[in-house]
């Protein structure tokens, strides 16, 4: 099963609880954290989603792509993405 | 009992192999016919079984765990009183003790009844200084020693031969027949339960055990006497019988004297062969069988949550002997929504008219 | 519209029993911004970071119910400053200024106090080696020494004989209490009948006056019912020396050991509940002082050298986050730039530990790792922290004891130690070190 596959099946709720139907894992995700997951989940590219960040939050000096890819990391770690998974520049 | 409809927090849900008494203790609650009230179910963690069963608490709010200190707790219950409204706490954990007592003033500016001990009164009873309630009582307290350093444990059997038992100061006992298997228990209490580890002679026989409320002043508000009658392999006690023992009454009635206990406590006995009694340990709080003391007609949670709301509770005495309990494990049906709610929002609201 | 929310580093985190309990995270840590009134940032901006600061407040607060609750239960109460617990001249003044004689255990103790002012006859001096040039010049001054062996014992009446004096002392005594751990290296021990022997050694030596029995137990001591005992056993022993030889004693020395409101790493409660009132240990002590037998107006004073449970609540550590790290196991990291070398104490205890700025976003297992290039600079081992960012700032509480002077000089300067008064000013008790201090006593070998 592919990495992109597995995303779209994840039942992601408002409150940013989220159920992986494949392994019965639940994760919390923070409000960034789920407009980065929801863009990946429709596919969206780096720039769309550094963009949802940038109108979406009141930023201070964030570094948006080193977060991205940050979070990206993370997905990897917990068997959400494929580990040669990457949002391509 | 008199009518009376408070609403009622109740820790340790954590119904688990080796359970939290916060389950029983709301069943009894539920079982008092006069209790018309509202049952709060306060848990440390989302996964506490107690939290599913829809029939037990109302509602149900995580709280900081113990560790996390006094001011954290504090805010949180003031904040589920505001949402949830609530008039008593009853802690039903060893480790929580300490910081209940310290918040008693508090919660009590906040109209949240207690019915605690004090902290001199728990320190006395606790496993470290057992010894000294020896001539206070008139049984026997088996040979303990408070070791703070593995290396002691290589003189200890001068003083208590193998095997003897290895405690930790709240909750866990280790059985070590030699040095080896006492050195080894001794770092896994350190590891969970840190130092000081308790060291007790090994002393057998029938484990009987009293569920107790003392009055504060002295006194005794009642106890149920039990004979566990089947023991799980962890030792323990999964059924029981309702006994009628003088010599324990008598035992535990010293005991509420020496200590001037206030509120809930189990008090575990060894029966020897030879008919000697042997005073194992005083627990701060309802063991999880406390539910056999509803069952068999006395029912000690539903007087503590009263004694706690203020009002008078009359010595109870007469429990019906030969009442069992024994215990079942259940596999309980429980939905995603309530774990997401409380997962995420950190309460679950059942009672009726609450915002979710 | 209604406003944006906060922007915060994206975090998702697998549900795991044991973990899951928001509640123990969001509400529980509260940002210390300000240290009695002043703002964190105002002392950084001064003074740079890392830095010790110290609240006189808190250091006299506590002074003052140590001294209240021991003196509302017994007539005679004195606190002798233990100076290797914390030995500044602001600190050890502050105290010497409510009353507080000197407890010493080396010549660099005892010159540091008698600098500060404190009569050579209010120290005791305490510890295994007083060589004889110490008691050479202690013991003419007229300092109380606690003998602690029979070699010293022997040095002692040399020097009394020698200069023609007839010193006070005292013994260290060592004995059980159930629960602590004996400390049996110092002192003579009681139940082997060592300190009586010692007793008879001196009485028969007839050079030197003994005027008081002392007994440390232990340091960071959470029950005060080992006091309990250890004061009755004296307590025993004062009543038969006054029995059989008719001594009447001066004072009776407890030493230090009261806990602080630290946590130690092999603690299940927090400092908050664990750590006994002042009050539980004065009634540990004062009911056994009832037993002695002497005349209302012989009764001896009581000694207190509390150390760390004075001064610990009053100080702490600012430290500055360098980097965030994410460690293989998926912990979070922060580097700070206060490490092992400078929090000593973190060895042993859990250090209570909050941001200094309002924070938001997921608590997570967090671990705290100093600026040395070493696998043990850990300051803190895993806690429930809030997401920070480079630059922020780190409040260590509960660390006033023993960490400036038990901090050491490795790698790079120690930093400056800041006192704030009662009404708000700050100052620099201690500057930060630089190249000239830490090169000071450097000599260039004449051959290179
Ligand atoms: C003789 C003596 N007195 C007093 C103290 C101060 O102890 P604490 O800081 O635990 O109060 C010590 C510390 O080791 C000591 O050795």
């Amino acid at each position: 099963m592919d990495g992109h596959n597995k995303l779209r099946d994840l039942a992601v709720s408002d409150s940013g609880f989220v159920f992986d139907p494949y392994t019965g894992s639940t994760f919390s995700v923070n409000l960034t954290g789920l407009t980065i997951l929801r863009g990946l989940k429709e596919g969206h590219g780096r720039e769309d989603i550094v963009g949802e960040l940038q109108t979406g939050f009141a930023a201070g000096d964030a570094d948006y792509h080193r977060d991205l890819d940050e979070f990206v990391g993370q997905l990897r770690n917990q068997g959400l993405l494929p580990l040669d998974f990457s949002v391509e520049r | 009992m008199s009518s009376f409809n408070s609403t009622i927090a109740v820790t340790g849900l954590n119904a688990t192999d080796n359970p939290g008494p916060g389950v029983a203790v709301i069943r009894s609650l539920r079982a008092d016919p006069e209790f018309h009230g509202r049952i709060i179910g306060l848990a440390y963690d989302s996964l506490e079984p107690g939290i599913y069963a829809a029939d037990l608490a109302d509602d149900v709010f995580l709280i900081p765990y113990p560790s996390q200190g006094s001011e954290a707790l504090a805010a949180r219950l003031t904040e589920i009183q505001k949402r949830a409204g609530l008039d008593v706490v009853i802690p039903t954990l060893d480790a929580e003790l300490p910081l209940f007592i310290s918040l008693e003033a508090q919660l009590a500016d906040m109209k949240v009844g207690t019915f605690l001990p004090t902290r001199d009164q728990l320190d006395l009873r606790s496993k470290a200084h057992l010894a000294a309630l020896r001539g206070k009582v008139e049984i026997p307290v088996p040979a303990t020693k408070v070791i703070n350093d593995a290396s002691e444990l290589y003189e200890i059997h001068r003083e208590i031969s193998y095997p003897f038992f290895l405690k930790g100061l709240y909750y866990g006992a280790y059985r070590a027949t030699s040095v080896d298997e006492a050195v080894h228990a001794f770092h896994r209490v350190v590891a969970q339960w840190g130092l000081p580890v308790i060291v007790q002679e090994e002393v057998r026989g029938d484990e009987l055990d009293v569920v107790a409320v003392g009055d504060g002043r002295g006194g005794l508000v009642g106890a149920v006497a039990m004979r566990k009658t089947f023991l799980t392999d962890k030792g323990k006690g999964w059924a029981g019988i309702a006994i009628h023992d003088p010599v324990l009454m008598r035992l535990t009635e010293q005991l509420m004297g020496a200590l001037r206990w206030r509120g809930p406590c189990e008090v575990e006995v060894v029966a020897t062969k030879d008919g000697g009694y042997h005073l194992l340990e005083v627990n701060p709080r309802f063991p999880a069988w406390v539910y056999l003391s509803a069952g068999a007609g006395i029912n000690l949670p539903s007087a503590v949550a009263r004694l706690a709301a203020g009002h008078e509770v009359k010595p109870m005495r007469d429990y019906r002997v030969g009442t069992m309990f024994v215990r079942i494990s259940l596999d309980q049906i429980a939905s995603l929504e309530d774990f997401e709610r409380i997962t995420t929002y950190g309460e679950l609201r059942r009672s009726a008219g609450s915002a979710q | 519209m209604s406003p944006l929310p906060a922007y915060e580093r994206p975090l998702i985190i697998r549900h795991e029993s044991g973990l899951m309990n928001k509640f123990s995270r969001v509400q529980s840590m509260r940002p210390m911004t300000h240290l009695d009134g002043v703002a964190v940032a105002e002392l950084m901006e001064t003074y740079g970071s890392p830095l010790f600061v110290f609240s006189e407040k808190t250091l006299v607060e506590r002074y003052r119910e140590l001294r209240d609750v021991f003196s509302l239960r017994y007539p005679k109460v004195r606190i002798a400053w233990s100076y290797k617990t914390n030995y500044l001249d602001s600190i050890a003044r502050v105290f010497h200024k409510e009353g507080a004689w000197a407890e010493v255990v080396s010549m660099f103790e005892w010159e540091k106090a008698r600098n500060l002012g404190v009569p050579a006859e209010q120290i005791h001096f305490n510890g295994p080696y007083k060589p004889k040039a110490v008691l050479d010049e202690v013991l003419p001054a007229g300092t109380i020494i606690h003998i602690d062996h029979f070699d010293e014992l022997a040095v002692a009446e040399r020097v009394a004989v020698e200069k023609g004096i007839r010193p006070k002392v005292a013994i260290r005594i060592n004995l059980t209490a159930d629960g602590t751990p004996q400390w049996s290296r110092f002192g003579f021990n009681l139940e082997n009948g060592q300190a009586h022997d010692a007793v008879m050694r001196i009485l028969t030596g007839d050079r030197l006056e003994l005027t008081g029995l002392h007994c440390h137990l232990g340091t960071f001591i959470l029950d005060p019912d080992a006091y309990r005992q250890s004061a009755t056993k004296m307590v025993d022993f004062a009543n038969r020396l006054r029995q059989e030889q008719g001594i009447t004693l001066s004072f009776i020395d407890v030493g230090g050991g009261f806990a602080s409101h630290n946590t130690l790493k092999a603690q299940y409660l927090p400092g908050d509940q664990a750590t006994p009132s002042f009050s539980r240990y004065a009634e540990a002590i004062s009911d056994a002082l009832g037993k002695l037998n002497y005349p209302p107006r012989e009764m001896p004073t009581l000694v207190l050298e509390t150390g760390r449970a004075l001064v610990d609540d009053a100080g702490y550590l600012i430290a500055t986050v360098q980097a965030n790290k994410r460690l293989p196991d998926g912990r979070r990291a922060l580097i700070v730039d206060a490490g092992v070398n400078v929090l000593f104490t973190s060895f042993w205890y859990k250090h209570d530990v909050v941001p200094a700025q309002e924070f938001r976003g997921v608590f997570e297992p967090t671990i705290l790792y100093g600026p040395l290039c070493m696998n043990i600079d850990v300051v803190r081992d895993t806690l429930l922290f809030p997401p920070l960012n480079v630059g922020d700032q780190i409040v260590f509480r509960t660390v006033g004891a023993y960490n400036v002077t038990q901090w050491m000089q490795f790698i790079t300067y120690r930093p400056a130690v800041v006192l704030i008064s009662q009404n708000g000013q700050h100052a620099a008790i201690r500057k930060r070190e630089d190249l000239e201090i830490v090169r000071g006593p450097e000599q260039m070998a004449p051959w290179l």
